[in-house]
């Protein structure tokens, strides 16, 4: 089942991949992937629903004209899944993760644990700015996904205590011990700060979720 | 010396507001393809002269420049200004960041020249154009930044502690609880007068009369009133990893000859940057002049100053 939600100008498409009872599990694909490359089956740890969000510029949701990506806007884009699901766990894969990341720290309160996974587009642009470029794109890819998407959300910087900022928030407003868990094996800078916070686990992804999954 | 306008005076919003002393129309517009996005061209000057790309700040349009832009054409230049991205009479976008703006701003200077130009700019404006010629110095022969020089100074102290814990809680959850509900979201209508005195607001320095001939040119007349015509979408503040340090730190890589223009007067929109903020930073072939007796839209308060300034400059 597909349900269209909109976010400003974007209409976003939310799959649901199993109907259920109980709290929701969320997926947030990486960068460039879409909730199609997305099954029910590899969460055997979750006994409740499962949706899958296509974030603006992937799979089914609107392509934007003239880019402008930001892990802020997709962390919107996340929000309004929220909105429509009530609380929800969320298991992001990459660029998911770190959105993840963004939208735990934004709204503890409704997100019963975030589970950052390895995926396309976990390291961002790094910390710090380097030379500044601005990547061609061939007019001729309308995608999806979209190419702006693919080269701005690739150099989006990540500085670590940008990303701290939002496990300060997680820690502060959040009723959970281990309100973030990460399951990813690659740890770019940002990931590596989150990791060495007191109150973000390490654990595999079945482990996560079944953890989460009894709260 | 203009006089303030009579708000009760009679005849069409048009006829009383839509002259302002010096102001003058553009002598050509035209739309650009950014990618798809329509962004509208604005040009003053003879169309054979040298151009010049002019790029505004953020949240006003290339009207603004209405006085100064003709005194840099009267010179010589072809002034090629433009409105941004979600500006003006530019297409609202979906999606707004400054890479977006710079690609945009590429739009624009390909469709007018490949050969290298001056780029003016203020404020927001400038520090574009400052990437711009950083990513492609080949495309320009000078900058000029009016108040968009940056400084890593914080406008305000950042709170610490459960201070700000509690502060960026409210941030984050105001800004997502706004995303929530853009998609009805669309400015607010009013008199002509009325849109003016909320711009007046931003722009404290600037006469009344002024800011009413700018709601002619940067707002539209809908059945029910005025309304700015700058995406409902935009809004100041907001969050995100930028921090001003970084474009002071690549300031030093400029190879084009900068002119900085600094004002003293500090006000809401201003950047508050001051001579010892830069000047370690500042790239070879470099010119501060710091304006003291004017705000942040000192090419407004002080038109004819600031044009003769950037002329000389470019000479």
């Amino acid at each position: 089942m597909k349900t269209t939600l909109r976010h400003a100008k974007i209409e976003l498409v939310l799959h649901t991949l199993r109907e259920g009872e109980g709290r929701a599990l969320l997926l947030l694909h990486g960068l460039g992937e879409s909730a199609a490359r997305e099954d029910a089956r590899w969460y055997p740890a979750w006994p409740g629903p499962i949706h899958a969000l296509d974030f603006t510029g992937h799979g089914e949701s609107t392509i934007p004209v003239g880019g402008g990506y930001a892990a802020e806007f997709l962390m919107a884009d996340a929000d309004a899944a929220l909105a429509h699901l009530g609380a929800v766990t969320l298991c992001g894969r990459g660029l998911g993760a770190y959105v993840a990341l963004l939208l735990a720290g934004s709204r503890p309160a409704e997100v019963t644990g975030a589970i950052l996974c390895d995926g396309p587009g976990l390291a961002g642009g790094g910390s710090q700015p380097s030379t500044p470029t601005l990547p061609g794109i061939d007019p001729s890819d309308t995608g999806p996904p979209d190419p702006f998407a693919l080269v701005e959300l690739a150099r989006d910087l990540r500085p670590t205590d940008y990303a701290l900022e939002y496990v300060r928030q997680v820690e502060a407003f959040s009723e959970l011990d281990r309100p973030l868990t990460v399951c990813a094996v690659q740890r770019p800078e940002w990931l590596q700060a989150v990791v060495d916070a007191p109150s973000v686990a390490e654990a595999p992804l079945d482990d996560a979720l079944a953890y989460y999954a009894r709260l | 010396m203009s006089q303030p306008l009579d708000e009760e005076s009679s005849g069409s919003d048009e006829e009383r507001c839509g002259r302002y002393p010096g102001a003058r129309a553009p002598d050509r517009r035209r739309r650009v393809n950014a990618h798809g996005l329509g962004i509208t061209v604005s040009e003053w000057g003879d169309a054979e002269g040298p151009p010049l790309l002019l790029a505004h700040g953020g949240f006003d349009f290339a009207g603004t420049y209405a006085v100064f832009a003709p005194l840099l054409a009267e010179r010589g230049w072809r002034v090629v200004s433009w409105d941004q991205r979600g500006h003006g009479d530019s297409d609202h976008a979906a999606l707004y960041t400054w890479d977006a703006d710079v690609r945009d701003a590429l739009a624009v200077l390909d469709a007018t020249t490949r050969e290298p130009v001056p780029f003016v700019g203020h404020s927001k404006g400038a520090g574009m154009l400052t990437t711009l010629a950083q990513i492609l110095p080949h495309r320009a022969s000078h900058v000029v930044s009016i108040d968009g020089l940056p400084s890593a100074r914080h406008r305000r102290p950042e709170p610490s502690g459960d201070e700000r814990t509690r502060y960026m809680a409210e941030l984050f959850g105001d800004m997502l609880d706004r995303r929530r509900r853009l998609a009805e979201t669309q400015r607010r209508p009013g008199t002509l007068e009325e849109l003016a005195r909320r711009r007046g607001r931003m722009n404290p320095r600037l006469s009344f009369e002024w800011l009413c001939y700018l709601v002619t040119v940067g707002a539209r007349h809908d059945p029910d009133g005025w309304r700015w015509k700058l995406d409902p979408v935009m809004r100041f503040g907001g969050f995100g990893p930028w921090r001003p340090e970084w474009a002071r730190n690549q300031l030093p890589s400029l190879s084009v000859p900068l002119l900085g223009i600094l004002v003293g007067i500090i006000e809401e929109m201003g950047f508050e940057t001051s001579r010892e903020d830069v000047e370690p930073y500042l790239p070879r072939d470099s010119r501060i002049e710091v304006i003291e007796d004017s705000g942040h839209f000192v090419h407004i308060e002080k038109p004819a100053e600031i044009a003769a300034l950037v002329c000389d400059f470019l000479s």
